[in-house]
């Protein structure tokens, strides 16, 4: 009978030991990818010093180096995203989570957004380019300004998108575990649908959205293809919205291979460390929300 | 074992009949010669029963692999500079294989085929010509009626050989691009949006209305897309064809062949061409490297400059002429296994 035991609790230790030492492998990579980044970084940091996050030029033929219009380019792209976004996403995740709850439309809905999250980021660049191009083209014509089709609107548009599958689904997880009954103690006092919606269940999952719109943020602060096709790679501080512009991602997916001096190969790592930095902290800020709300 | 050993005693005679020294190769770099070098290496590589492996990463990644010795040779749209070749653990030979010229494309509503002059292409890509009608566009086309609309410049996102021609082109017929700017696979473009690839600069033209680019001749022909003929040193107004392109190698040429064709003084040459190179250390026993190795490079390297061209023109690839072809011969012969000449 003992015999029995200890080699079950062999097999307990060492099925503990290699969920251990998986988790701990997944600790090690990210932390060597971050050495690694430095390490490759120290050139550029040297030879740019603060100019690299200050000055407003990128220029590898005179080896001048400035990843500002890069930081600008990506926050705008990202931010604008989000607020193209969130009003659909929050609305398709009340839908989701308060009206059509375990019906069929909810189902359908669920897994069309769930296909939307699915579909790599090149098919949303071409079909940007061939489609929205266009349709923004139009619009800038109305407008009156120079007609590109390209720029800083067209890739939030693509990138706002992209980001809806996040926002809905994590806002909708939480705006599901509202307790029922919250809300029927509200309906027995005379509340209507939108006054239950309003003050009870947007307070109550409040922080819950607000971590899927950060995630979604994540998310759309690497994205790389989608926005490189339309973006327009212009590597200038962008003076409209409609202008061409360029974020972090994109230039390293673009100048990466064939940049053969030292110091350029090393500011674009330099780059990539910005861009990890960024969203580390855009993450955390995350993470640390959802911790908050799941305690409560 | 008996058995097995007369097996492969069997085998390695085989081959040796077949080959002397079939030898597989590993290359990488440049992606403008891709389509040619893969049906070369596939052609010659059923002829000799070996496999040459190529990868199209980019002249500056083949330029590194080649330099961390990592693969037999390497394939460049570029020269090496001399601070690249100072740095290499031996001396490097670049071997042309053939030519590529760099096109103007543009979207315009237009009938008949537009003229350019180096400095009206300077200047638009300088966003100092901003419209189709200026005064000096309009002037040389005088049988065209050119719209009254913005330029919108596309350029190149991603750093590539073809940019490297074309602003060494720019760099070489105007002194303030040449100030301002420079050349390189990578530059600080002045205006204009960017592409990614000669696709992605081919989609973007072909979309926005009025806008000019620069593609690669073999991405206008295949796209049917509108190009530029354009003026040369000696004044003639050149069309952009395999046969021109060839032509903008009949100049004087040093014996490394380390020569940019852009704004040849050829008469008849197309002036925004280029060669694209392989490049192999001139002395090939290095590491773990067998005299066969050598040899087997040595030999298809000979193939490619001389039966391998008639795969060019149909691939639309301006062949060696034979000036070019003769410098390139020196240089394989120059290929060293020892010290001593290979064959």
């Amino acid at each position: 009978m003992s015999h029995f035991f200890s080699k079950e609790r062999r097999s307990e230790t060492i099925f503990r030991w290699l969920l251990l030492s998986s988790s701990f492998l997944i600790i090690l990579i990210i932390f060597s990818i971050a050495l690694t980044l430095v390490i490759e970084s120290f050139p550029s940091i040297k030879h740019n010093g603060l100019s690299l996050l200050t000055g407003d030029i990128w220029d590898p033929v005179s080896e001048k180096y400035s990843v500002l219009p890069f930081i600008v380019g990506t926050f705008i792209t990202s931010i604008l995203a989000l607020i193209i976004s969130i009003p659909f996403s929050i609305a398709a995740s009340l839908y989701l989570g308060e009206y059509a709850e375990g019906k069929r439309s909810s189902i359908i809905i669920k897994s069309v957004l769930d296909l939307l999250a699915g579909i790599p980021s090149i098919i949303y660049g071409f079909w940007g380019l061939m489609v929205l191009v266009p349709v923004v083209r139009k619009f800038e014509e109305i407008l009156g300004i120079p007609p590109l089709g390209i720029g800083i609107f067209t890739a939030s548009l693509i990138l706002s998108i992209m980001i809806i599958p996040y926002t809905t689904s994590i806002a909708r997880e939480v705006i599901r575990l509202v307790p029922q009954d919250i809300k029927e103690a509200a309906y027995s006092l005379g509340a209507t649908r939108f006054e239950v919606i309003r003050d009870i269940v947007i307070p109550y999952a409040k922080s819950g959205i607000f971590a899927g719109i950060l995630l979604s943020f994540g998310r759309a602060f690497g994205e790389t293809m989608a926005v490189t096709m339309v973006i327009g790679n212009a590597n200038y501080i962008p003076k409209s919205l409609f202008a061409p512009a360029n974020t972090m991602a994109s230039v390293i997916a673009n100048e990466f291979a064939e940049a053969t001096s030292d110091l350029y190969l090393s500011t674009l790592v330099s780059l990539g460390l910005v861009l990890l930095i960024t969203s580390l902290v855009v993450n955390s800020i995350g993470r640390f929300i959802i911790t908050r709300f799941y305690v409560k | 074992m008996k058995s097995f050993s007369v097996i492969s005693l069997l085998l390695f005679l085989l081959a040796g009949f077949n080959q002397a020294f079939a030898e597989d190769l590993t290359g990488a770099g440049a992606s403008f010669p891709y389509p040619l070098y893969s049906k070369m290496f596939s052609e010659y590589g059923k002829q000799n029963k070996m496999n040459i492996n190529y990868q199209s990463i980019g002249s500056g990644g083949g330029i590194k692999q080649l330099l961390a010795k990592t693969i037999d040779f390497g394939g460049s749209d570029a020269i090496m500079s001399d601070e690249q070749l100072s740095k290499a653990p031996g001396k490097i030979l670049h071997i042309p294989t053939c030519l590529g010229a760099v096109v103007i494309v543009y979207n315009l509503n237009i009938k008949g085929e537009l003229k350019l002059t180096p400095d009206i292409i300077a200047d638009i890509f300088l966003g100092k010509i901003t419209k189709w009608n200026d005064a000096r566009i309009a002037d040389l086309n005088k049988d065209i009626k050119l719209p009254d609309a913005n330029i919108s410049v596309v350029h190149r996102s991603d750093g590539s050989g073809t940019s490297a021609i074309f602003t060494d082109y720019l760099s070489k017929v105007s002194s303030e691009w040449k100030e301002k700017v420079g050349s390189g696979t990578s530059v600080n473009w002045p205006v204009g949006l960017g592409g990614k690839g000669n696709e992605g600069v081919a989609g973007l033209v072909k979309q926005v209305p009025n806008s000019i680019g620069y593609v690669e001749l073999i991405y206008a022909l295949q796209n049917k897309m509108s190009y530029a003929t354009i003026q040369n040193k000696s004044g003639k107004f050149i069309k952009p064809t395999l046969e021109s392109t060839s032509k903008a190698a009949e100049i004087a040429m040093p014996d490394d062949m380390r020569v940019s064709l852009a704004d040849t003084e050829s008469p008849d040459g197309y002036p925004i061409a280029g060669f694209t190179y392989i490049l192999v250390y001139q002395e090939q026993k290095y590491d773990n490297r067998t005299i066969d190795k050598a040899k087997s490079l040595y030999k298809l390297l000979n193939w490619m400059i001389n039966d391998g061209q008639k795969f060019t023109t149909p691939l639309h690839y301006a062949p060696l002429p034979e000036a070019a072809k003769t410098k390139a011969q020196a240089l394989i012969k120059s290929i060293t296994f020892d010290g001593k000449a290979l064959e």
